[in-house]
């Protein structure tokens, strides 16, 4: 028999599961994990192109497996399409903390080492599809901040 | 005339949104490491990625729906020039990095618009792909109308180079907004997109970010069509040998 006690732990594997190239935020962090059922866990990929959405599902299969729940399947939805917007609270601290200004509606990105508003974007692109390359005015360090997406 | 089977007619709009996507991904590819500066080089790989993601998605959904076994990497890799449906504007070399914005600027302007009208198509797998990819076309978009009018707008030689890439590839802009038998249908059946319907918005659109940045609309060309039916320039089979080299010498491997 299903019980609700079989999706808390699916959700406690999945919190356990980091984002391949940042791995200080967890897959749900993310938002990257839209539903979790008895049988299944739907996951919605982040950027078109990413290149990380391979390995998150096979990291994903991994710890799955490894925790027993060789019968869970995976499904992958593309609808809706994922948005900043499901980065959890506690995603977006982790990411601060980690040195990635998490995204915001404010024009200004927040430096995550000095904590400034004195900063400017250097460029659109970053290091990865997912963030954009800025600059503190203030401490002269630069560093990526996720975009809004 | 017999009518176009609906298997068929979704999977050439697959294929025609897939290898649009892959060839100017490809295509971007080439940059990379090459680009004039670091800020730009990302960018074009960025979005060189963004449009193999798109292509991935396109072109898997072709093969699942055509049923034959093949994946999105059996159809990147393993068809030849004639059964590519691209338009003839991706495949139209990078040139400079002037020819190359020109390039983008038309294509990404135009694709922003198609995607917007996709996310209505009656097949979710080409919803769901328009409505996540959208977004960041509209990046590209800005992008390239950016670097369109700090080169138009800027010195004697930026502002030739930039004229003589919008030059090359302005010619392949009729070929955007063909309706064929198979579009047609494809708009009858609700999965396909009227292009012609967002023509005008789209050269208001050209047309305004040419202005700022003080470059004259090229005049218009003979139209070249035939991309859609696996006609191509001499161009695609080139980039196809080098694209398809190594899968096809070694098809056995894996990552």
């Amino acid at each position: 028999m299903v019980t609700t006690l079989s999706t808390d732990a699916l959700w406690q594997v999945l919190e356990s599961v980091p984002d391949p190239e940042i791995p200080a935020v967890s897959v749900v962090d993310l938002g990257i994990v839209r539903a979790v059922r008895p049988d299944r866990v739907v996951i919605t990929p982040t950027y078109t192109g990413c290149p990380a959405t391979q390995v998150i599902e096979r990291d994903i299969r991994a710890a799955l497996d490894a925790a027993g729940f060789r019968d869970v399947a995976i499904e992958t939805t593309l609808s809706p399409p994922w948005t900043t917007d499901w980065i959890t609270e506690g995603g977006k601290a982790k990411l601060h903390a980690y040195g990635i200004a998490p995204p915001s509606s404010a024009s200004a990105a927040t430096c995550p080492q000095c904590g400034s508003t004195d900063t400017e974007e250097v460029s659109r692109f970053g290091s990865t599809p997912c963030k954009a390359q800025w600059r503190c005015r203030a401490c002269l360090e630069p560093f990526d901040r996720f975009k809004c997406h | 005339m017999a009518t176009v089977a609906a298997d068929s007619v979704l999977f050439e709009t697959l294929l025609r949104l897939g290898d649009d996507s892959l060839i100017l991904g490809q295509r971007l590819g080439d940059w990379c490491g090459h680009a004039p500066s670091v800020e730009v080089d990302l960018s074009l790989a960025n979005m060189g990625l963004d449009l193999i993601g798109q292509a991935t998605h396109f072109l898997n959904a072709a093969g699942e729906g055509e049923g034959k076994g093949r994946d999105g990497d059996a159809l990147a890799f393993h068809r030849d020039v004639l059964d590519f449906r691209n338009c003839w504007l991706v495949e139209q070399p990078n040139g400079d990095f002037a020819q190359t914005m020109a390039r983008q600027f038309l294509f990404s302007t135009w694709q922003e618009m198609l995607f917007g009208h996709l996310t209505g198509s009656s097949e979710p797998r080409i919803a769901e792909v328009a409505a996540k990819a959208v977004k960041e076309v509209r990046y590209h978009a800005e992008l390239a109308a950016e670097w369109v009018i700090r080169l138009g707008d800027g010195t004697e030689e930026s502002r030739r180079r930039m004229a003589d890439g919008l030059d090359w590839n302005w010619r392949f802009i009729p070929e955007l907004f063909e309706m064929d038998e198979i579009a047609a249908e494809a708009v009858r059946s609700g999965i396909g997109a009227d292009v012609t319907l967002f023509r005008e918005d789209y050269d208001r659109r050209v047309r305004s970010v040419l202005a700022e940045a003080t470059l004259e609309p090229p005049a218009d060309q003979r139209p070249i069509l035939g991309g859609r039916r696996g006609h191509h320039s001499e161009h695609l089979g080139h980039i196809l040998a080098v694209m398809q080299f190594l899968p096809r010498t070694y098809p056995d491997a894996t990552w």
